[in-house]
């Protein structure tokens, strides 16, 4: 018999699990089909969740009732919040993993939802009537049936692994490349790139000399992810550490030795790496002035074996890269278990996506994932769960779900995804985001939660808490900006901090204002300290530090809100998707083209589209205003 | 859109030796052949070709003999079909042929900056040259002329996008170190950090400044005569217009008592005010005079206080005027020094609005108290528009702020927010505004991923 699903995922990657599990939980039925189900949550590079603005990804998908977030609190080995010492928008959780338990994880957490069956198989061809998606051919199962398709296939698209001038066809080490759906959408009239991405060798434990390395452990008090993991059980696993050596010249030459066999440096790869993650031969070559570069040796998992080189991505050949590790401080002895590589893979331009995720030229067709030249778990993740939502949303005939740049990371992502495209694998980073100063990994809960809660993701227990910490945040912030503490009550605080003595009683708020004064020490004050609303919000952690982050923060944080209203005007103005570009004669050539070709729903969307100059923009005004 | 072709002179109203008419849009070639007859019909003329002709009415009678100059799009004035026609500087010539133009259908009179609009929309000019344009339509001397020119030439242009590139620049090392904290890179100290901010404001200072020369260029100097009856201020008054030569205009006076003369020195436009025969004590009869002349006095830029040698000092009117303005906008002024050479009378300037003694000198001191004695050649980027004023300005507060951040230590994202605002009112003057680049200088510059 034909098998039929309202959505079919193909992958079972991080795009793939939040895609699959959203789409069931909204009341799909789902096909999930991955060539491997013991593949499913694997971790084909770095093992560790999070990291500067992947961490706040992390957090929103979870407030939206995503799943990242538990697989990570439930299998992390080691749990450290970034730059702590900065200021709170750029704080950012990030976490080791254990690679096999992580993967497990998800493995079971998609069992446990009835409506999805994984499907073991390889996808070949889409279906398409009218051009609208009908289903989609699997090599053993043949068709199969559904309204919205979903392909989060990563680096498996006609995937190429290098070492040396070694090539072999595959996704991930030990594992098939996917063909044919590149072919298919080529034939519907999509465009294709090709990308690369890299990994570096995995050593064997306790071949290292960890005696003589620099430890790093991570925190004291670890925080998790997810709003619904019990702290009182967190962190469920023992906690490991990392370890931090360097490279010098020495290792660099030996590197060297080996570029007139890199399949990077004689033009084997034809795919554009990621310049935030080099190679380290790119690393050589481009900074050659650079003495030494840093390397993190990372723990696999606690019963793993495997040692993982963060900062050592190559695909030169295997013995020149054992050599080179050899002369690394506490490498001396290393054997390797396994070369690092470099995969090369077909990626779809992004511009081709709505914000939606669904193709502009296919109703039903999303694409998530490395598919849209992203790199990265989170990335993939983030963009499996917005597509998984908006294909159950389209066949319940709900309204799209769509998150604008200043209310989530998510937004940034995927506006950043449509509007510019992208020709090199694209990471999130905190300075793309505008509102960064609003958009915390502390307050993601407090921006998205309602939405999750809107969608059916967040159960009513953990929405109504929202609520009622909502009131107490509120509260508190009005009565601290309305209660004056007078001078002589703060006075020993103040010297003992060696500030100067109030003149006048000021507020709490305003005192709280100054980087040497904390809202709890305020609090704590003896008269303060007894009032019910004291009592109320020391008890709530949480609450507490929004409340001093929004006290502190006030004046930047308006100043943020002031110019979302003032951009708010331009998001307004909708453009109709139908509308012609080629046939406004005052268009430059360049922004005819790109305004065709990302069609953008409001004037504020064709801003940002880059190549769009703000005559452009005049132009298209003008036109629309007639 | 823009399916109307638009018609108006170019040239100033009035007579001159010639005026031109500008005609722009898809129906300027076929509308101008229908009453002009050539060698050479004009929608045949090659682009950038001058045809002698002549111009007829619609019922067949000869207005004139002129010159059509044909421009082709896109490479016109507005990227459309442009023709000039030169016609004899009489202004009934021009409104005649405009009046025949603007009896088809499809073609009208331009509004006000339309041509230069639609060269704006059309790809042809950025926005800072477009306000150049319509600064250079307004100029009324050599030197306004020039100003206009340079920010046209882009100079400020190019001035800004450097600036823009040094925040740039800065932002990346302030990113650097919050989303590459885990990276082994050096990260700029407080010190460092001041230091590059310290250097873009003196630069953004320098273009503020700029901005009173740019006025000047602009809208010219309000120069106030003042002293009392018969010190000479008519004779020096007539002096100067007669020795400036370029006279701009002559305007009768705003009220009866008070005459405004424009005068070019060296390309600066002063506008003389007279304040002839009003004193400054209240005087009921001459109320309505007097407050005028306090007005003049307030709003000038420059005040000459006109004594002469035969009166003697005028201590009790300048103690009134040092109460009406700033006493560095004044320039004493000793007249009639031929009649009396000996004369004690502390003055900036002696002078003989008769023989012609001095004036130099008094010239100097004008242009002087104008410009101050900063030099600005052609090559110094100018501000002269407001809206560029603004926008400076703007960029200096956000960079004010960023370094109060850096001095309170507080973290980057907050200095990088300011220092982004900053970056983003400077684009706005050139209008181009792209958040790609902090980033791509990043990983141009510095050795990214563990």
């Amino acid at each position: 018999m034909v098998k039929k699903f309202d959505v079919v995922v193909v992958g079972g990657g991080h795009a793939g699990i939040e895609a699959a599990s959203v789409a069931a939980r909204m009341g799909c039925s789902v096909g999930l089909i991955t060539m491997d189900s013991r593949a499913i949550g694997r971790m084909s590079c770095n093992p560790a969740i999070g990291g500067t603005a992947k961490g706040h990804l992390v957090r929103e998908i979870d407030a939206l009732g995503g799943v990242m977030g538990q697989l990570a609190d439930s299998t992390g080995i080691q749990f450290r919040m970034l730059n702590r010492s900065k200021g709170p928008a750029v704080w950012s959780p990030r976490c080791q993993s254990d690679r096999k338990l992580y993967s497990q994880a998800a493995q079971s957490l998609l069992l446990s939802i009835s409506d999805i069956e994984i499907i073991e198989d390889s996808a070949c061809d889409v279906i398409v009537e009218d051009s609208r998606i009908v289903g989609v051919k699997s090599r053993s199962h043949g068709e199969i049936l559904c309204q919205a398709l979903i392909l989060s296939s990563g680096t498996f698209l006609n995937g190429l692994m290098h070492t040396g001038l070694q090539s072999t066809v595959g996704g991930r080490f030990g594992e098939n490349a996917s063909v044919g759906i590149t072919e298919s959408l080529d034939k519907l009239g999509f465009e294709h790139g090709r990308l690369k991405t890299g990994t570096p060798p995995r050593l064997k434990k306790n071949s290292i000399n960890w005696t003589i390395l620099e430890e790093q452990q991570g925190d004291k008090k670890p925080q998790p992810f997810s709003y619904k993991t019990d702290l009182s059980k967190f962190p469920s696993l023992p906690q490991l550490s990392c370890y931090i050596t360097y490279t010098d010249q020495a290792i660099h030459k030996i590197l060297e030795k080996g570029f007139s066999e890199s399949p990077m440096f004689t033009g084997l790869i034809k795919g554009t790496g990621p310049r935030y993650c080099p190679s380290i031969e790119d690393k050589i070559v481009r900074f050659a002035d650079k003495e030494r570069h840093q390397l993190f040796l990372e723990p696999e998992g606690i019963d793993s074996d495997l040692i993982y080189v963060n900062g050592f991505s190559t695909s030169l050949p295997a013995e020149i890269q054992l050599e080179a590790l050899r002369k690394v401080r506490g490498l001396e002895e290393v054997e390797m278990i396994r070369p690092g590589y470099a995969v090369e893979y077909d990626y779809f331009p992004p511009h081709q996506v709505d914000l939606t995720l669904e193709t502009k030229k296919i109703q039903g067709l999303y694409f998530a994932g490395q598919i849209n030249g992203t790199s990265g778990y989170e990335e993939a993740a983030a963009q499996g769960l917005i597509a998984g939502i908006n294909a159950a949303l389209k066949i319940q005939k709900r309204p799209e779900f769509v998150l604008t740049r200043s209310e989530a990371y998510i937004g940034v992502l995927i506006d950043d995804l449509v509007n510019k495209s992208t020709d090199e694998p694209y990471r999130m980073f905190t300075s793309r985001a505008e509102y960064r100063l609003l958009l915390r990994q502390d307050n993601a809960d407090r921006r998205l939660m309602k939405k999750g809660f809107e969608l059916g993701l967040i159960d009513a227990t953990a929405y109504e808490e929202l609520i009622k910490r909502e009131n107490l945040i509120t509260k508190s912030i009005d009565f601290f900006s309305n209660t004056k503490i007078p001078p002589p009550e703060i006075d020993l605080i103040l010297q003992s901090k060696g500030m100067a003595s109030l003149e006048s009683p000021e507020t709490i708020a305003k005192l709280c204002k100054r980087p040497e004064l904390s809202l709890a020490e305020i609090i704590n004050l003896e008269r303060i300290q007894s009032m019910e609303i004291s009592k109320e919000i020391t008890n709530d952690g949480f609450a507490l530090e929004q409340v001093e982050i929004e006290l502190k923060y006030e004046g930047y944080i308006k100043r943020q809100l002031d110019m979302i209203d003032k951009l708010e005007k331009y998001e307004k103005l909708q453009i109709p998707l139908t509308l012609n570009y080629l046939n406004i004669k005052n268009l430059s050539n360049e922004g005819k083209e790109k305004l065709n070709k990302v069609k953008p729903r409001s004037i504020g969307q064709a801003m940002r589209i880059s190549g769009v100059t703000p005559s452009d923009i005049s132009v298209l005004l003008v036109y629309l205003k007639k | 859109m823009n399916e109307d072709t638009i018609v108006a002179i170019a040239t100033p109203a009035g007579t001159g030796a010639i005026s031109v008419i500008r005609i722009s849009g898809q129906e300027t070639f076929n509308s101008v052949d229908k009453f002009f007859r050539g060698k050479k019909r004009i929608a045949q003329a090659d682009s950038h070709t001058i045809h002698y002709g002549d111009f007829y009415s619609a019922d067949g009678l000869h207005i004139d003999d002129v010159l059509v100059s044909v421009f082709k799009n896109p490479n016109s004035y507005t990227g459309e079909d442009v023709a000039e026609i030169s016609t004899h500087g009489n202004p009934i010539i021009t409104q005649k042929i405009i009046n025949e133009l603007i009896s088809l259908p499809n073609i009208r009179l331009a509004e006000p900056g339309e041509f230069t609009k639609r060269a704006f929309l059309n790809n042809r000019i950025d926005l800072a040259k477009a306000e150049a344009v319509s600064d250079i339509i307004a100029a009324r001397t050599e030197a306004s002329f020039r100003g206009a020119r340079n920010q046209l030439d882009g100079l400020l242009s190019s001035k800004v996008s450097e600036l823009r590139a040094m925040l740039v620049n800065l932002s990346s090392y302030v990113e650097l170190e919050l989303d590459f904290a885990e990276e082994d890179l050096h990260f700029f100290k407080q010190d460092e950090l001041l230091k590059k901010v310290d250097s873009v404001i003196i630069e953004i200072d320098t273009l503020l400044e700029s901005y009173s020369f740019g006025k000047i260029i602009r809208d010219g100097v309000n120069v106030a005569l003042v002293g009392r009856p018969n010190v000479g201020k008519s004779s020096l008054l007539n002096y100067i217009l007669k020795e400036s030569r370029a006279i701009v205009s002559e305007i009768p006076g705003t009220t009866r008592d008070i005459i405004r003369e424009e005068v070019s020195i060296d390309g600066i436009l002063f506008r003389l005010f007279d304040t002839a025969g009003i004193r400054f004590s209240e005087d009921v009869i001459e109320k309505e005079g007097i407050i005028r002349s306090r007005d003049t006095v307030f709003n000038a830029d420059i005040v000459v206080f006109l004594m002469d040698t035969t009166q003697g000092e005028a201590n009790d009117l300048f103690k009134e005027l040092m109460n009406l303005t700033n006493p560095e906008k004044i320039i004493r002024v000793l007249n009639k020094i031929d009649l009396n050479r000996n004369c004690l009378i502390d003055s900036d300037v002696r002078i003989s609005a008769k023989t012609g003694e001095g004036i130099e000198i008094f010239f100097n001191k004008l242009k002087e108290k104008a410009i101050g004695s900063d030099y600005y050649s052609e090559k110094t980027a100018v501000v002269t528009n407001l809206r560029h004023y603004n926008c400076l300005r703007k960029s200096r507060e956000n960079l004010i702020s960023a370094r109060n951040s850096i001095l309170e230590r507080m973290s980057g994202e907050f200095i990088a927010f300011d220092l982004r605002n900053a970056e983003l009112s400077l684009a706005e003057i050139i209008g181009e505004v792209t958040s790609d680049d902090i980033l791509n200088n990043i990983f141009m510059k510095f050795c990214i991923g563990k």
